[in-house]
Formats: structure tokens, C-alpha cells, sequence
């Protein structure tokens, strides 16, 4: 807003939008953020690169005035900024894209964006006026979104673009985006990506939070790398690689992609015929698939979030009943009037690690040991006597620990207490040790570090080439390409197309993924 | 430094429940002053009537048998995430089951069959009242807190027609039920301690504090110990992770409303064969209420609720001497110490914990700097 600024103080420092000086954050014990100095330049895209939990989300929160630094200095425009609060922020040019949407999904568009800018007890004037600024700011930055739209009725690539337009219009000039692919596909990314450049364009600064290297190579100026809460590293993007990224985000040398030799498939251990579901509501959620997977081959799922990857997942590991159709699932045949539970499938020989740890994986209250047995509280893990042998089950616990690099190696420290990759890691130490005949995996590295994720696809793979089936649902392109010997894309519970991992692409598979399947016998 | 550590577990167990006591006392002990009477004397005439005097700390374990009871029922469900508010229709129905046992069997089997009988019959009946909202919370999404208030009120009801009806002794006045068997009595404790001659002051206190004792460890192994305990606090923590873990909530939520119902029936062993001697109205008298605060005050544990048990119980032994000794104390005084202390140690448990956590942090540096 200020952009007189320029002309008033000469000195170097106006050259940056934004810099930071020494800034230092702590909760409790944990110091989230530890002398942070950034400095970014005007008109330029910044990346901040750090794997979670390397304090990027409390940085971006201090800058945005969600939480104030312990010690250290802010300067805006070369000038000395206090930021107590989001109101601040806003005035001081600053605004945010939350990874979660903050928009009210009844409200319209307009409504949205006249959020806080109401003019007044009557609506009208705030109305007209929110509208020529939206026309005026989708112009500008080609962002055209119909102002009387209903959000609720928006993909999710046009619910981030009003997200944009509402920080923009409050006339930001520095805009914050947290992760903000996290929910895209990759043609909404890559339309992201174009918005970004115009807004660079006209001048806006833009600080993209992400841990995907990918994001920060392909629309990245500069790049500053976080480590435990520390800034690790600045790098111009034209003059670094994913590799070294990948060696300062995790602080060792890791391998961003897995060796992984020839599949070799065997007997069919789950054969899908005609699966269909309903919704609580009457929606269908699942309709009509069929598809195999055999012993030896990792069976890749990939799709939007929220296209039936879930209670399919579900439904193979027994916690939904079908509604239609059956499927044969190492041997026991499953339809709507099969009796199954969970435990069931478990001692079946079927693993399941599901998409969100902390909903169903982990009982986040209980100690680690109590975890490792969870689903298995039946079996001999908990020990053979009558009550539960604590003491088996803390070694038993203690022995996944080293087996897995489980970090702390501390079988009583209750599950919210590790980290996301550590907590993963429990689970999946849980769900591999009885060594499963058929493993249904669901985003097994969301959420987790750079290091883990190469850890735990080295595990995928070992379990595949043991000669157990895995389907792998995931919306990371890049985990479901690297990992699967077979791709079944789904749109809107169906299939559109299932395809060799040899011959997947991210574009091909990008327009798979909207429900296009031209190209999919290529 | 603004660094506030988590407390040591022994503070967090011990120092901040004390503290959370003595604010409460505090604050009572103003009101007291405030009314004209020293709050110094006052609190020694109540430590006094709830131990020292003879006989004094058989009423006090009396009443903390009934806490105990009910303090565990509370503390069952809630490790399933449940709130049982129907202790008190619970442990009332469940005189039902010692009624039926004492009719059907008193007649021809010796004393100790028949008690042994009768307990297991209260548990029951205890557990048969809190298996309806069980199951409409595990079938129909009905709110246990809801119905099991629903069926207090239907417990009270049920009792009322009975013991004014049917049960009614024959002549009496009052709604009570006939005096039970003598083989159907609990032996009271100075008679119990005769046997092995140790000689106390004659109080109610009767075997069912040992029941309880019994029963607190019955708690501990099923809920720390057992597959089916480790079920029910995986239900109480996380119900979709339990259902991921193929356990079946439902029948985990009803199995654990009919534990916690069957504790709460113990509460009649003790009113009816211990003490009263007979079912007579009201004799639940809100323990299955104070249950709650027992349970929260006890951190669901069987030694915290042990130790809260016996503070409620000396509380309502030594309020009675309260208002005995002094002109303007009336019993409402140890609703008001009640009052605090639930509000200290529940609602505001926490709230000595920074100020706290502080002091220890400081006092270890000290000691760390001084070596």
C-alpha cells in the first residue's frame, strides 16, 4: 500500500518487502523458532522449505500476527513493524491463504470478500464497492471468479482463488501461502502457478510455505530452508537442486526416490467385482469397481482427496459393509450380508494403514506400547497370559522401536508426544509386523518428514518383493508414481482408468485424476 | 524465562490436589469468619468429629464405603468417555436384587451363602438399571446423560410405589420394607474386629468397607489390566480408532454402562445389609451424585478416589458436629465446603498448576546451582 516508501528512505534495506531479524519463538520447552533472519526481496516469490515441524507454520503465524516473537526485530518496507495481531498485519500490507480455507461455504463469493469491509450498518455501498474491486483485482491478475457464486458450489482450485482475491483486496502486498497445494490437483496447481506469476508481476510479494520440493524448483526466485526451527540455509533457486534441499531440510544425505527392482506378481490375492456404497445420505461414494491385485505388486491409487479412496479403504479393511457387489479377499468372499469386522480381516492377514493417524491409527492419549498392540489386543502380543502382560508388551514395543528407528526409543511416552514421522512410524511397525498377506496403505507419508518418507517406501517395497499385495491410495503423484506397479485412477467413486506404472506421468495421470480418460490406452 | 514445565508427577498427583484442598478451605474458612465464629476452631471441631472422637472414624469409613461405590461407577464410565448422572436411580433399584435374593433364598441357606448371594444381586440389578441408556447410547445415539438422569427419576418413582405398596411392611407408616433376615446382615465391623479381639467403638461401619477395598481393586485390574479394560478406555480416547481396531463400540459402551451400574448397586450391600437393616426411602441420599465429584476429584483412579471418598466422608461426619457445636453453623456448611472443593479441585484444577510448576522449576535450579 505504501509504496511511496521507496522514494522516502533511500537506503538498501527498502529493497526488501520483508525482513527479519533474530526472531525467536518458544512454547514451553520447545523453542519453535531460534534466531530466524530472512530477508525477502520486493516482487519476488520466496519459498520457505522445512519439513514439519521445522517451525515454518509458527514463523508465517508471528509474521501474520497469530502469535508474537519472544525476541527479535520485523521490518516491512525497511521500516519497523510491530505486529500484535492480524489487523496489523492487514493494515501493513500483509495477507494470508490458510492451508484450511477460512471461507463461509453459504455465503457467496462477494460475501466472502466483503468480509470485514462490510462499510457500514447497510450492506449496500460495501456491496457495490467490493464488486468493482473484485472486477477490477480479477482483471488485473486474470482471476475471473463470478462474484454471486455460492463457495459451497466452487472446486477447490476457485474457493483458494477467492481466498486470494479476499487477502488482495485488503491490499496486501506481501501474500502468505500455507501449502496451498496440498488439496490441488496438479492442473489446479499449475494454474496456481500462473496466478502467482502475475501477481509477481504487479509487484506482490509472495513467501510460499511447502515441504514439496517439486513446487519450490518449478515457481520459486529464492528459497529459505528451515530445521528445527532454525533457518538452515538461502538458496537462489536457479542456483540449487531438489538433492541439496532435501540434505538441508533433513540435515543427511536421503533418497528422494526408491530403488525399486521388477514386481513380480503372483496369485491374486484381492479381486473386486461390481463394488458399490452409499453415503449415509444416499450418495453414491462407490460405484461399480472391479480390479485385482496379486501377491508381489503394489497397487497404486491415485485421485483427488475425497473421490472414494476412503471408504474403499474402509470397506476392504472391514469397517464398512458394501452395498453392492462383492469382493474376494485372500480367500473369504465379501459382500453386503457378510458379518466382518476389522479383527476379522486382521487375522485374515490383512494390514491396514489408514490415511489419518490421529483419527483412527493411534489413541494419541496412549503410550506408545499401548499403541503397538492396537487391533491386536486379541493376539499373542499383548502376551498369553489371561490379563495383559505389560511387560511383553512394552519389550515387544521397545523391539519395534529399534526395528523401525522409532524415535524417542520411549515405549511409555503416550503417541502425541512423537513426531508425525514417528508417529507414522508406529503404525506402520504395528501393521508390518505380522507380516500381512495384503497391506491396504493410505497416504503412508502425509505429514511426515523427508527422511521417514524414505524409510517407509523402502519398507513398502521390501513387503511387496516378500510376496505380499499392497494397494497404495494416495494423492501425492510423485509416491503413487514412484511406488506402484499398476495405477487405477478414481474420479467420483468410479475408475476412469488403470494404467502401468511405467507408463504414468503427472500430466497424464493430472487429467485422469479430473476424470478425463482420453489417453489412458496409450 | 516465561518456560512453564509440565509438574513432576508426584506434585501433579499429591501437592496440587493438596493445595486445591487448602484454597478451598480457605475460602470457607472466610465465610466462616465472616459469620462471627472462629474458622481455626471451627475446622478442628470438624477434623475432630470426623476422627478423634470415639467411633467418630466408623461413621466417617461408613460414609466413605457409599462414596467409594459410587466415586467407582462414575469413574468406570467415564473411561469409556460415558457420564453416568444415574448412580443414585442405579445403587436405588439395586435393593430390588438383595429383596429378591433375601425372599428366595433367606428361607433355607446359612448367612454367609445368602450375603454372598445378595452382593452379586445388587451388582446386577445395579447393572440391569444402566443397561437401557447404555443401550440407547450404543443403538440410538441417545445421550447417556440424558437418560440416565431420565431414569433416576424412574428409579425414584419405582421406589416410591414400592416401598409404599407392594414391599410396604405390614402396619408401618412409613414406606419402608420389613427389617431383613438376621442371616441376611452384614456384620458390622467392632463385630468383625471381636473376632480376632481387637476391641473399637461401636459406629455403622459394617464388612461392605471391606467390599469396597474389594471392589477398588476389581476396578483397577479390569480397567489397567484387562483386554476388556484396555476396550473400554480405547472407546473412551477415541471411538474411531477403536472401531479401526475392530473393537465393537456398542457393545464396548453397554458392557461398561452395566460395569458402572453394577458398582453403584453395591451402594445398597452397604445401606441395606450394613446399616438400615431394611429398604426405606431416599437412602441413596445424593452419594450417587457426589460420586461425580468423587470420581473427578479422584482422577478416575481407585487411590485417588479412595482418598476422595474419605475427605467427602469426613466432610459429611464432621459437618454434622459442625452444626452441633456452634449456634450459627448449620449443616448447609459442608455444602458450601463441598462447593469449593469441587470447584478447586475440579473446575479450577488446574489453576495452581503454572504458579506451581514455577516454584519447583526454581527450587531444583537452586538445588542444580548450589552442587
Amino acid at each position: 500500500m505504501t509504496a511511496s516508501s521507496n522514494t522516502t528512505s533511500g537506503e538498501s534495506a527498502a529493497s526488501f518487502a520483508l525482513e527479519l531479524q533474530k526472531i525467536s519463538k518458544s512454547f514451553g520447552l520447545v523453542q519453535a523458532n531460534k534466531d530466524i533472519d530472512l530477508r525477502i526481496e520486493k516482487g519476488t516469490i520466496h519459498g520457505i522449505i522445512g519439513e514439519n515441524g521445522a517451525g515454518k507454520s509458527t514463523l508465517m503465524n508471528i509474521l501474520y500476527g497469530l502469535h508474537r516473537a519472544d525476541s527479535g526485530d520485523m521490518f516491512i518496507d525497511g521500516k519497523p513493524a510491530k505486529i500484535k495481531g492480524s489487523a496489523d498485519a492487514l493494515s501493513l500490507g500483509i495477507g494470508m491463504v490458510h492451508q484450511h480455507f477460512m471461507l463461509i461455504p453459504r455465503f457467496t463469493v462477494l460475501e466472502n470478500v466483503m468480509l470485514g469491509s462490510e462499510g457500514g450498518a447497510l450492506l449496500g455501498a460495501g456491496r457495490v464497492a467490493t464488486a468493482q474491486r473484485l472486477q477490477e483485482l480479477g482483471q488485473t491478475f486474470d482471476m475471473v471468479v463470478d462474484p454471486d457464486a455460492l463457495v459451497s458450489d466452487l472446486n477447490v482450485g476457485m474457493r483458494q482463488r477467492v481466498e486470494i482475491l479476499k487477502a488482495l483486496k485488503s491490499g496486501a502486498n506481501i501474500l502468505i501461502l500455507d501449502e496451498p497445494t496440498g488439496v490441488l490437483t496438479p492442473q489446479e496447481a499449475t494454474q496456481l502457478f500462473e496466478i502467482l506469476d502475475k501477481l509477481r508481476d504487479n509487484g506482490v510479494t509472495v513467501l510460499l510455505i511447502t515441504h514439496k520440493l517439486a513446487e519450490i524448483m518449478a515457481i520459486t526466485d529464492n528459497v529459505s530452508i528451515m530445521r528445527r526451527g532454525e533457518m538452515v540455509g538461502h538458496r537462489k533457486t536457479s542456483e540449487t537442486n531438489p538433492q541439496e534441499l532435501a540434505e538441508l531440510m533433513v540435515g543427511r544425505e536421503v533418497l528422494l526416490n526408491v530403488e525399486k527392482p521388477e514386481a513380480n506378481p503372483s496369485d491374486v490375492a484381492l479381486s473386486v467385482s461390481g463394488l458399490g456404497c452409499y453415503s449415509s445420505r444416499g450418495h453414491k461414494i462407490l460405484d461399480n469397481l472391479n480390479f485385482e491385485v496379486r501377491a508381489g505388486e503394489i497397487l497404486g491409487i491415485a485421485g483427488v482427496s475425497g473421490n472414494g479412496q476412503t471408504p474403499l479403504m474402509e470397506v476392504l479393511a472391514g469397517m464398512r459393509k458394501p452395498d453392492e457387489g462383492q469382493f474376494e479377499i485372500l480367500g473369504t468372499t465379501i459382500t453386503a450380508d457378510t458379518h466382518v469386522t476389522p479383527s476379522d480381516m486382521r487375522a485374515n492377514g490383512i494390514g491396514h494403514i489408514p490415511e489419518d493417524r490421529h483419527k483412527h491409527g493411534l489413541v494419541l492419549e496412549f503410550e506408545a506400547y499401548e499403541n503397538m498392540v492396537l487391533g491386536f489386543h486379541d493376539t499373542s502380543v499383548t502376551g498369553e497370559k489371561r490379563l495383559m502382560d505389560r511387560k511383553h508388551m512394552i519389550a515387544h514395543c521397545a523391539e519395534r522401536m529399534e526395528e523401525y528407528d522409532i524415535r524417542p526409543r520411549a515405549p511409555h511416552l503416550p503417541a502425541k508426544n512423537f513426531s508425525g514421522g514417528n508417529q507414522q512410524k508406529i503404525v506402520v511397525a504395528r501393521e508390518m509386523y505380522e507380516n500381512p498377506k495384503l497391506l491396504i496403505v493410505g497416504e503412508p507419508t502425509r505429514g511426515v518428514d523427508v527422511g521417514a518418507i524414505e524409510f517407509i517406501h523402502k519398507q513398502l517395497i521390501a513387503l511387496r518383493d516378500q510376496g505380499c499385495a499392497v494397494v497404495l491410495v494416495s494423492v501425492e503423484l510423485d509416491e503413487i508414481m514412484g511406488l506402484s506397479d499398476r495405477i487405477m485412477v478414481m474420479n467420483k467413486g468410479e475408475e476412469v482408468a488403470t494404467i502401468s506404472g511405467a507408463d504414468a506421468d503427472a500430466q497424464k495421470l493430472g487429467l485422469m485424476m479430473a476424470g478425463i480418460s482420453e489417453g489412458a490406452g496409450a | 524465562m516465561s518456560n512453564v514445565k509440565p509438574l513432576p508427577r508426584w506434585a501433579d498427583l499429591l501437592l496440587l490436589p493438596l493445595i486445591n484442598l487448602c484454597a478451598a478451605f480457605f475460602i470457607c474458612g472466610i465465610v466462616v469468619w465472616m459469620i462471627g465464629e472462629n474458622p481455626i476452631e471451627a475446622l478442628s471441631v470438624m477434623i475432630k468429629g470426623a476422627f478423634y472422637y470415639p467411633g467418630s472414624l466408623g461413621y466417617t469409613l461408613n460414609y466413605t464405603t457409599n462414596f467409594m461405590f459410587t466415586g467407582l461407577a462414575v469413574a468406570t464410565a467415564f473411561h469409556a468417555g460415558l457420564f453416568n448422572i444415574g448412580g443414585e436411580g442405579q445403587a436405588y433399584v439395586s435393593s430390588l436384587g438383595i429383596v429378591f435374593v433375601i425372599a428366595v433364598f433367606a428361607p433355607f441357606l446359612p448367612a454367609l451363602l445368602v450375603i454372598l448371594l445378595c452382593i452379586p444381586a445388587a451388582a446386577i440389578m445395579g447393572g440391569v438399571w444402566a443397561f437401557i441408556p447404555g443401550y440407547l447410547q450404543a443403538k440410538r445415539g441417545s445421550h447417556v446423560v440424558i437418560t440416565t438422569i431420565m431414569f433416576n427419576f424412574l428409579a425414584f418413582a419405582l421406589m416410591v410405589w414400592l416401598l409404599a405398596g407392594p414391599l410396604l411392611e405390614r402396619g408401618q407408616q412409613s414406606p419402608q420394607t420389613p427389617k431383613i433376615p438376621d442371616n441376611a446382615i452384614l456384620p458390622k465391623m467392632e463385630t468383625a474386629l471381636g473376632w480376632f479381639g481387637m476391641d473399637i467403638a461401636s459406629s455403622p461401619l459394617n464388612l461392605s468397607f471391606i467390599v469396597a477395598l474389594v471392589a477398588s481393586f476389581i476396578f483397577w485390574i479390569l480397567i489397567w489390566k484387562t483386554r476388556l479394560g484396555y476396550q473400554i478406555r480405547t472407546v473412551g480416547k477415541n471411538q474411531d480408532a477403536a472401531h479401526y481396531a475392530g473393537i465393537n463400540v456398542s457393545r464396548i459402551i453397554i458392557i461398561t454402562m452395566m460395569i458402572s451400574g453394577a458398582f453403584a448397586g453395591l451402594l445398597a450391600v452397604n445401606a441395606v445389609m450394613g446399616v438400615q437393616h431394611r429398604v426405606v426411602l431416599n437412602y441413596t441420599a445424593g452419594y450417587g451424585f457426589t460420586g461425580i465429584a468423587v470420581a473427578l476429584m479422584g482422577r478416575n483412579h481407585p487411590i485417588g478416589i479412595f482418598f476422595a471418598s474419605l475427605l467427602f466422608g469426613a466432610l459429611f461426619q464432621g459437618g454434622a458436629e459442625l452444626d452441633f457445636e456452634f449456634q450459627s453453623i448449620t449443616r448447609d456448611m459442608v455444602l458450601l465446603i463441598q462447593g469449593m472443593i469441587i470447584l478447586f479441585s475440579g473446575a479450577l484444577a488446574y489453576m495452581f498448576s503454572p504458579s506451581l510448576s514455577r516454584v519447583i522449576t526454581g527450587l531444583s535450579r537452586k538445588e542444580a546451582s548450589h552442587d
